[in-house]
């Protein structure tokens, strides 16, 4: 009985969190009600009894990647405004078409009739040793390792392709040479400067000095 | 678990994580050297290939059989011949980087491992690592307005094309209860028990695939993309993609769906594909946009052999992509080829008078265009021949007789270029161009030109690997 007013709890808030995250005008907001779906998809997810995918979606998603947008929406000088003036002129068509294959899909699958031979396919004897991180970690590394590795690449490449498309060389940043500071002598590091009575010496004069007194400090 | 069969792919892999680091720790520049290294793994693959065993592994997943081997051959030889094309093209563009060939690599890695799916699942993680390798690469001059913007519309609307995809999968899943091909294809074992849900399935499925071989409806990106796109880019998108997403089709097709009335489907996208295509591309001006209307048009033809749904078929469409793949690297090189005072020209006017300032360069571009056009005996022809035979033999007489005519339409459009070298006044010479290109350049229209000659050990190994779909 808990554990179906449970379900109908989390999926109520998770369907209308859903709603706010399209509907809401401010996109701060729209993140915020994100966060919260994506706390009752866990909730619902631990109803099923996944707990380790639970767990994975609040610290993933909700940690990460929530987080991540945050920055985006607030970073990014986004006229949300003008988007939205395209949202409305073009509603009227993604709604018909919307409509349209929301309308196939119904009489599709409608009839709702699956191959005979679905249900024993998709029955798999579930392993009884411990949690179903252990099970998952069976798996993953056993007979869905090609899998594995494969999403490793595809990350590897987006992580590659990130690096190729935003990083500039700067030229006026400067880089930590730790040997060449180490191996200094006071020579190249101290200047004697003479300084009139009552002037002292100007910050300037630290900028004229030689460039071996500056070693240590590489441009790149 | 005979993990030995994925080696090509694994070898690749790790070579490619090597180069990566070359490229990163060593100081200067290194852009050359991973290029190089990049070619030699490929070739390393290629060996491997060549000479692995069949067999399915990694929990039905991967299957390696004549079909993939022949598909991954043709996919490696079309990803070395691009990298090949850009090394110097990027030098002289000043967008040389070593990250580029090894995008290249990753991208060939995945389509590798589309051709050897033999599950959904791994099906969906190869078309990924492909696709996400190809967005970056199409926005790799990434100071260039317009292939930035080649980069991200290609993202957004591929990304479509993956949700529709696995939107599919889900419901093929759903409907049969399994995911890998074999499985699909039992729990779907006649006609009548591929459920309406199941069909809505197999058509997003098959969406999703005929977006990346841009088939009408689906080619709205082509020619944005190819136009944009650094032109080794494009040569790339052109050959190695294109092959594997129609390998892909034809194994998705062909064994889990065997048993649903694609066929229908597949003459509409290949009608629509020839017409679009020989139309599409009679206004172009930008030899690059004329390019993609024209692959979108071969698309169509190569779907002629898998409307056919038969061994001839396959064995057409491996064979039309053989030559296409040699014919496509070809006219890039030559459109690559053409630079003015340090910066690449690409309208078809720029080419006028070729025939006289440079008739080596002109002769091959013609053979391309006579062999594009399907002109005998070119290469061309002999790919049309045997998807249209195969046409003919299923009595499919509709698919075959608007083939020809469009064909006969499309040959304007590479008349004209033909025309615009020969007869018209001469501009100003191109600038002198790399061995490399030239070697392309006249390799591939030795190919096309002397395919007559020896088209019999090609159509033969075609042929064992089309058996060995079935």
């Amino acid at each position: 009985m808990i554990a179906v007013i449970a379900f109908y709890v989390f999926a109520a808030i998770l369907i209308g969190s859903a709603v706010m995250v399209v509907t809401s005008r401010n996109p701060v907001h729209s993140v915020l009600f994100l966060i919260l779906g994506f706390f009752n998809a866990a909730g619902l997810f631990l109803l099923a009894g996944a707990e380790f995918l639970a767990l994975i979606l609040v610290i993933v998603y909700v940690g990460a990647v929530a987080v991540l947008f945050l920055f985006v929406v607030m970073m990014l000088d986004i006229d949300f405004t003008e988007l939205r003036e395209g949202f409305q002129k073009y509603a009227p068509v993604g709604l018909a078409v919307g409509a349209l294959l929301f309308g196939e899909l119904l009489f599709a699958l409608g009839a709702w009739d699956f191959a005979p031979a679905a249900g024993g396919l998709r029955q798999t004897p579930m392993p009884d040793y411990g949690t179903n991180t252990a099970m998952l970690g069976h798996v993953i590394y056993t007979d869905y390792v090609l899998l594995f590795q494969v999403s490793g690449l595809v990350l590897l490449v987006a992580m590659i392709g990130a690096i190729v498309l935003t990083l500039r060389p700067r030229v006026d940043s400067r880089r930590q040479n730790i040997e060449a500071q180490i191996s200094r002598t006071p020579a190249q590091t101290l200047s004697m400067v003479n300084a009139p009575l009552g002037a002292g010496v100007r910050a300037a004069e630290y900028h004229r000095r030689e460039p071996a007194a500056r070693v240590g400090e590489e441009d790149v | 678990m005979n993990w030995a069969l994925a080696l090509p792919e694994i070898v690749l892999a790790l070579c490619g994580m090597a180069i990566l680091l070359l490229g990163v720790l060593r100081r200067g520049d290194t852009t050359a050297l991973c290029g190089w290294a990049v070619l030699a793994a490929f070739v390393l693959a290629a060996a491997l290939v060549a000479t692995g065993a069949d067999g399915h592994a990694y929990h039905d997943m991967f299957i390696v059989d004549a079909f993939a081997r022949f598909a991954k051959l043709l996919i490696l030889t079309g990803a070395a011949l691009a990298c090949l094309l850009a090394m110097d093209w990027n030098r002289r563009e000043g967008i040389a980087r070593f990250e580029f060939p090894v995008l290249a690599l990753f991208a060939t890695v995945g389509m590798m491992l589309m051709v050897s799916a033999s599950s959904f699942m791994s099906l969906y993680l190869g078309l990924e690592l492909q696709s996400l390798s190809l967005y970056v690469m199409a926005a790799f001059a990434r100071d260039d307005v317009r292939s930035s913007e080649a980069g991200l519309k290609y993202f957004v609307l591929g990304a479509l094309a993956s949700g529709l995809l696995l939107y599919g999968i889900s419901l093929v899943y759903g409907f049969s209860g399994g995911l890998d091909f074999a499985g699909v294809a039992q729990a779907v074992a006649s006609p009548e028990l591929a459920s309406p849900g199941f069909i809505v399935g197999v058509m997003f499925v098959v969406v999703g695939l005929a977006f990346k071989i841009s088939a009408v409806p689906f080619h709205m990106w082509a020619p944005d993309v190819y136009q944009g796109a650094p032109t080794p880019v494009t040569a790339f998108f052109g050959t190695a993609p294109k092959v594997a997403a129609m390998a892909l089709l034809l194994r998705v097709l062909g064994v889990p769906f065997v048993h649903v009335p694609w066929i229908p489907v597949v003459m509409l996208m290949s009608i629509g594909s020839m017409l679009l295509g020989s139309f599409g591309a009679i206004a172009q001006t930008n030899i690059k946009r004329l390019m993609a209307y024209s692959s979108i048009g071969h698309v169509g033809y190569a779907l002629i052999g898998l409307a056919a749904g038969t061994v001839d078929g396959v064995r057409g469409v491996l064979i039309y992509l053989v030559t296409y793949v040699f014919m496509n690297i070809g006219s890039f090189a030559v459109i690559a080829a053409m630079r003015r005072r340090g910066r690449a020209v690409e309208n078809i006017v720029d080419l006028a008078g070729l025939g006289r300032t440079d008739p080596g360069l002109a002769l091959a571009l013609a053979v391309f265009m006579f062999s594009m056009a399907g002109i005998p005996p070119l290469a061309g022809f002999f790919g049309k021949l045997y998807v249209f035979l195969a046409a003919v033999q299923r009595g499919q007489w509709t698919l075959a007789v608007i083939g020809v005519l469009t064909s006969v339409i499309g040959a304007v459009y590479y008349l004209r270029v033909i025309k615009v070298m020969y007869f018209d006044a001469p501009g100003e010479p191109f600038e002198a161009r790399a061995t490399a290109t030239s070697v392309l350049v006249f390799g591939c229209a030795l190919f096309t030109a002397l395919f007559f000659l020896f088209p019999s050990a090609i159509v033969a190994s075609a042929d064992a690997a089309a058996r060995s779909l079935f």
